[in-house]
């Protein structure tokens, strides 16, 4: 177009965090607008903030409050009393303030981040916040989603606005394609281990490249859901015909003429080809490979083929020393001979439908030789789970399935390992005592822990994946 | 939250890497209300062995220690805000690392604890002088936020803070007080937002 005034190419961090500015202080700090509000039993702070100097919610409409951390598991009556007063507590407050709740008993009830896309809260162009650093799995779908602390909330609550600084871009390209077997958390382990869990501070990180865009929605959140984990506090992916397709149709998305209004307004969700990003990094997706971690920090991960490292070969030589102490590791072992005592599939990383699918994959017609839990991401995962069989699939390897919540990835509801246990997990955070005070905790992907779950010790998925082929082919043979 | 500029106090060192939140507070401690005081808790099953004996950690060596030096992404992992107040609490004003979690450093300066940036090296430096002066009760910190500089017994840096974040700490400005200011903008922003396309949930009457 001739006479057009050239613009500056923008990067999708720059066209959310512009269509969201409310005003700029002369600092630098944006006031942003916050389309969506997500709060949980945690929120007990910033309501008693609110409560302190008597304001009410600005915005209910946009608030959503979910009961999750706390959620008992195995019997929605019970669990230890700090738990029920939590719930009871984000109840209370909910009902005071006029804010949609999603309690134990609701149907859609289910970890934030998986409910939140399951019920068209999230959609792409929303600015979304919650008091959790998962809050970077909405981005997936190409919302400018972060977590915030308890003052942050009470602003949130009091305002419907948010102070931040803008992040710098971060773009991370996955070239090529995946090989069989390796999956989103592999992908996210693996950018971590390369980078070191605090490469992406100050950064939104927008994930690209053909391995990015052959995900599927939960794969995508996966990855986004573990940005914080590589020290981003944003994750981002561009919207595309996928996303779309997995908005359509859901409780509060927009329907009619205002959904194709919105289609409309989501094809502008991406950066520019010629953007500049304050970083830049490309990993060959084939390259890849089912990965484990084996410290306490994300970023101490390897490929499941290798052996527990000698401190001297890692980045950080005394970190990796207090790590192996800790976990009860010893330099040279085979990882894959290092025996687990239980494991737990679920959490807002891994606790969708794919990731029960893929787990069941791996353990149907087998037996768990350790005892697990598999908890649904939410509770709609867990009546299409049931739909599907899967959870027989679960009961008959000898693992419990049980209801919906946070569960083993954070142990607030009751749900933890022992000191000393070594626990295969498909959860975000292997940190010291996170699932229990001297608990030992591997992540990686629920076909992993599916596979720890049959041997007893942590495994590479792909040859019990070749196995499965082969039996199937022999009863093929048989048949005919 | 009142501001501040200059603070004296003890230093003391941690010098571990990525001490995240979980470690700083472990989440059964989470429910309490902070009337009820998280100093308690910091940091607390690396303080307190399984009896609830102290396990001699330096940090309860120097009484009323308020200045703390540990290694890089301090306060990595979650939003919980409780990991500040719990260093609040036990009396810190500032921790010294060579790199902070995102959404803690937030944190802390909404509570008005400084997440003083520096190199690693000078973290170890600073660390070395914070055990030195344990013998005698404790090194001496000065920490100065709008010269950006900071004392630890002789050892001197200089520490990278945000514009942002300096004039917060320095103002001790209350958030909300201060967007009220800006409500005819907000109002201006609701009204245009509403026009935007599934801004609003669709069929979320109660």
């Amino acid at each position: 177009m001739t006479g057009a005034i050239p613009t500056e190419p923008l990067t999708l961090l720059d066209r959310l965090w512009r269509d969201h500015e409310v005003a700029r202080r002369e600092d630098g700090a944006s006031l942003l607008w916050v389309d969506r509000h997500l709060v949980h039993e945690g929120s007990h702070h910033a309501f008693a903030k609110l409560a302190d100097r008597g304001l009410h919610v600005a915005e209910p409409g946009l608030t959503f409050a979910v009961a999750d951390h706390y959620a008992p598991t195995r019997d929605r009556a019970g669990g230890p009393d700090q738990a029920r007063e939590m719930i009871a507590r984000l109840t209370r407050n909910a009902e005071a303030h006029g804010i949609r709740l999603y309690g134990l008993r609701d149907p859609r009830q289910g970890i934030v981040h998986v409910l939140g896309p399951e019920q068209g809260l999230t959609l792409p162009g929303l600015s979304i916040v919650c008091g959790d650093s998962h809050t970077s799995t909405h981005g997936a779908f190409g919302a400018l989603a972060f977590g915030i602390g308890a003052t942050d909330v009470a602003h949130v609550l009091a305002t419907q606005c948010v102070w931040a600084a803008k992040p710098r871009a971060m773009r991370l390209t996955f070239r090529g394609k995946l090989a069989p077997g390796v999956t989103a958390k592999d992908m996210a382990l693996g950018w971590i281990a390369r980078f070191g869990a605090d490469a992406a501070l100050g950064h939104a990180v927008e994930y690209a490249g053909e391995a990015v865009e052959a995900l599927s929605m939960e794969g995508r959140m996966t990855l986004c859901n573990l940005s914080i984990e590589g020290g981003a506090r944003f994750g981002l992916i561009p919207p595309d015909a996928k996303t779309i397709a997995y908005v359509d149709g859901r409780a509060h998305a927009p329907g009619g003429a205002k959904w194709d209004d919105a289609v409309a307004t989501w094809g502008v969700l991406r950066s520019d080809p010629d953007a500049r990003f304050d970083r830049e990094e490309e990993i060959d997706a084939a390259t890849v490979a089912p990965t484990v971690t084996w410290g306490i920090s994300p970023e101490q991960a390897l490929p499941i083929d290798a052996s527990v490292p000698h401190p001297s070969d890692t980045r950080h030589p005394e970190a990796a020393l207090a790590a192996l102490d800790y976990m009860g590791l010893k330099p040279g072992d085979p990882l894959e001979s290092v025996r687990v005592d239980r494991v737990f599939i679920g959490s807002c990383t891994n606790g969708r439908l794919e990731d029960l699918r893929a787990a069941a994959g791996i353990l149907r017609g087998r037996k768990a030789r350790v005892p697990g839990l598999v908890s649904p991401g939410s509770s709609v995962v867990k009546s299409m789970a049931e739909a599907e069989g899967l959870d027989r699939v679960f009961r008959e390897a000898g693992l419990e399935w049980v209801d919906s919540g946070c569960s083993m990835c954070v142990g607030m509801n009751g749900d933890l390992a022992k000191a000393g246990e070594r626990v295969a997990s498909t959860t975000n955070r292997n940190f010291r005592g996170r699932q229990g005070r001297g608990a030992r905790t591997h992540l990686m992907s629920p076909a992993m822990a599916a596979a720890a779950a049959v041997t007893g010790r942590l495994s590479d998925v792909r040859a019990l994946q070749a196995n499965a082929a082969t039996i199937e082919v022999a009863a093929g043979e048989g048949a005919a | 939250m009142s501001g501040w500029t200059v603070h004296s106090g003890r230093a003391v060192a941690l010098m571990a890497d990525n001490i995240d939140t979980d470690q700083l507070i472990p989440a059964r401690f989470m429910s309490v209300p902070r009337s009820e005081g998280y100093g308690q808790f910091l940091l607390h099953d690396l303080r307190f062995d399984d009896t609830g004996a102290s396990t001699g950690l330096a940090l309860d060596a120097v009484p009323g220690a308020s200045v703390l030096i540990a290694g890089r992404n301090f306060g990595s992992g979650s939003s919980r805000e409780a990991a500040v107040y719990a260093l609040v609490d036990f009396g810190f004003r500032v921790v010294v690392a060579p790199s902070f979690g995102d959404i803690f450093a937030a944190n802390a300066v909404n509570n008005g604890l400084l997440p003083a940036i520096v190199s690693e090296a000078e973290a170890r430096v600073l660390a070395q002088a914070a055990e030195d002066g344990m013998a005698a009760g404790g090194a001496q910190a000065r920490v100065d936020i709008k010269a950006g500089r900071l004392r630890v017994q002789d050892t001197t840096a200089r520490f990278a803070l945000s514009d942002i974040d300096r004039t917060k700490l320095m103002q001790g400005w209350d958030d909300i007080d201060l967007t009220r200011a800006h409500a005819t903008e907000i109002a201006a922003f609701r009204a245009a937002r509403r026009a935007v396309p599934g801004a609003w949930p669709a069929g979320a009457g109660t």
